[in-house]
């Protein structure tokens, strides 16, 4: 299990794409839409990451030190993450308001049944 | 005049000033729409500078962000095929902006049209952006910001209007993690997200298996944003329900940036040689495209709903652009490109039609058509144009780029494709000949929506001139587009097709 973060993210996902195709209520499927992007967001944190390596300072002022990249660990990957929490930040709320106004409209969260209000 | 900062200031400027429309909104509400429409004509000013720039320095032009270098900064890379698409954004979304003034009004209460207008210009914010950069990260930030806009914007509609946009969310999200997950293993082989530097070192990379499952995730995120026919279900809905000025602002466009970003990765992120040859991708393509033409046309023969009847369309236009890309040949793929700028207007053109008559007719079924033409008939007229267009006949633009596709089919031996174009093009004639057919020859009103007697007939069209102006430049575009088609294919197209196909 060498490489169990690719695992854990695969399993994530499946967990999540479960959730957003097979449950009948919206909020369960934000759920599932929320495990979804987690995962993806906890593959790119994995992949920056090094066994014994620190953050990407470094502490020395000395010009002639050496700095061994394998030190430090890839701050890349988790910047980048940084505006994909965001993303999904962004994407819960704007998930959260439309089933605000959904339950307003409809009395309702289940699919089916707002399916069955719209064939009216 | 300096055009060197245009690429930065074409995302920049309208991404500012949707701010400044939502400040502006909560004082005075009539000063939105004129806000995002000098923007939008800033834009279409700087959509031209680039286009001109390109064009005198006759290849790709680099703008660095922040003037870090590539491939640590953002790159804004624009060639012939970008600054093309940018400039039919540009004018589009111009001629929507302008379009929707009346019918806003009427579909949107008047307390809601700040964040309205905020939305919309940042819609197109993302579609510049997603259309201009050159750093494939950067390309996934707009892209999310292009369908937060649209998910936010199509709630806004009518009854099922947030259910809908709910369901695209979840489509949507499941395409851009699929997009996000692909360049995460293109970053974990090379180490580098910048498209021009990607290409040289994923070169070496091409028989790696995480390369393939990275192609894979990225096709798969971009199929669900261009709607293409397996994953297209989310389009219908949430476009029809949607308010009218945003259908027509998001129909024509985001599918089209889509493809524009489809064919990036294809010829431009990676070796067409790769995508051809080395991994079935084209055929692939190709095969579900051409199930989804079919598909698509007779779905849209069965409906009555004049919005998710265009709407099956753009699916069907999706199909044919990419059945050009699979052909995989020069003239396939000047087809496809030309096909992607002429689809963009005729979509615009048909779907600002059907906003304008939802609007005045309250409905938008097809069945209560009858009589159309007394009471508008510049509109109808624009609405034939469109549908003469879509169908392929000349001098309308549609014709030449559907001509383009038929000789890629038949250079590359590919006759199921060419069936299909031919089969795809008649449906579509029967298609409109339905709508026409209600609103031009069944004189005789049954429907409830008499005119009243005496009451004169109006001097041109039922509707005001600023919805009246766009759709009938629109129209015009369409004949101009098609008349000029030779020069467009000429300066621009030729050079946007890949070194190692132009030879064929």
């Amino acid at each position: 299990m060498g490489q169990f973060n690719y695992w854990v993210y695969v399993v994530l996902i499946i967990v999540g794409l479960y959730g957003m195709m097979a449950k009948n209520n919206l909020m369960k499927k934000l759920i599932g839409m929320n495990i979804f992007q987690w995962a993806i967001i906890l593959f790119y944190i994995s992949i920056g990451a090094k066994k014994g390596g620190t953050i990407p300072i470094i502490a020395t002022t000395n010009p002639s030190a050496t700095v061994r990249a394998i030190d430090y660990i890839n701050p890349l990957p988790h910047v980048l993450m940084l505006t994909a929490i965001v993303v999904g930040v962004a994407t819960t709320g704007i998930a959260l308001t439309l089933l605000i106004i959904i339950y307003r409209r409809f009395r309702t969260l289940e699919e089916d049944r707002i399916i069955k209000a719209l064939r009216k | 005049m300096n055009t060197e900062h245009f690429p930065a200031l074409i995302v920049v400027v309208p991404l500012l000033l949707s701010f400044v429309v939502f400040a502006v909104g909560l004082v005075r509400r009539s000063l939105c729409l004129p806000i995002v429409i000098l923007t939008l004509l800033a834009c279409l000013g700087f959509a031209i500078g680039i286009l001109q720039s390109v064009l005198t320095k006759g290849g790709t032009v680099r703008y660095y962000l922040g003037a870090w270098d590539p491939p640590w900064g953002i790159e804004y890379a624009v060639d012939h095929l970008n600054a093309l698409v940018l400039l039919s954004i540009a004018v589009v979304s111009l001629l929507v902006a302008i379009h929707s003034r009346s019918v806003t009004a009427k579909e949107i209460p008047a307390s809601k049209h700040g964040p309205f207008y905020t939305l919309l210009l940042l819609q197109v914010t993302g579609l510049f952006g997603m259309t201009i950069t050159g750093d494939v990260f950067n390309l996934y930030v707009l892209l999310e910001i292009a369908s937060f806009s649209a998910y936010a914007i199509i709630g806004m509609g009518e009854g099922g209007a947030p259910f809908a946009a709910f369901r695209y969310m979840i489509f949507g999200t499941i395409g851009a993690c699929a997009y996000l997950l692909g360049i995460g293993y293109l970053y974990i082989l090379t180490g580098s997200l910048n498209m021009a530097d990607l290409r040289q070192l994923l070169v070496p990379l091409y028989e790696s298996r995480v390369l393939l499952v990275g192609f894979a995730f990225i096709m798969v995120g971009i199929a669900i944003k261009m709607a293409l026919f397996p994953v297209h279900t989310w389009l219908p809905d949430s476009y029809t329900l949607a308010p009218s000025a945003v259908s027509a602002l998001l129909a024509p466009l985001f599918t089209k940036v889509g493809v524009y970003v489809l064919l990036r990765f294809l010829f431009t992120v990676f070796d067409p040689s790769f995508s051809s040859q080395m991994f079935p991708v084209l055929k692939v393509l190709g095969g579900v495209a051409t199930i989804g033409i079919i598909f698509a046309s007779i779905m849209a023969l069965a409906q009555t709903d004049l919005k998710r009847m265009l709407c099956y369309l753009i699916v069907a236009e999706i199909g044919y652009i990419v059945v050009g890309v699979a052909c995989a040949n020069r003239v396939g793929l000047i087809g496809a490109i030309l096909h992607t700028v002429n689809d963009i207007f005729m979509m615009a053109c048909l779907f600002t039609v059907a906003g304008s008559i939802t609007a005045y007719r309250g409905s938008r079924n097809i069945e209560l058509f009858r009589g159309l033409h007394r009471t508008m008939p510049v509109t109808l007229a624009v609405f034939v144009a469109g549908a003469l267009s879509v169908v392929g006949v000349p001098p309308f633009c549609g014709f030449f780029s559907k001509w383009y596709l038929v000789l890629g089919t038949i250079h590359a031996g590919q006759w199921v494709y060419l069936g299909v174009l031919l089969a795809g093009s008649l449906l579509n004639a029967v298609l409109f000949f339905r709508v026409l057919e209600k609103a031009y020859f069944e004189l005789r009103d049954e429907s409830g929506h008499a005119e009243p007697h005496g009451r004169k007939r109006p001097l041109i069209d039922r509707i005001p001139l600023t919805e009246l102006g766009p759709m009938v430049v629109l129209a015009l575009l369409l004949i101009f587009l098609g008349l000029f088609s030779n020069n467009i294919i000429g300066d621009v197209i030729e050079h946007a097709i890949p070194q190692t196909m132009r030879i064929h």
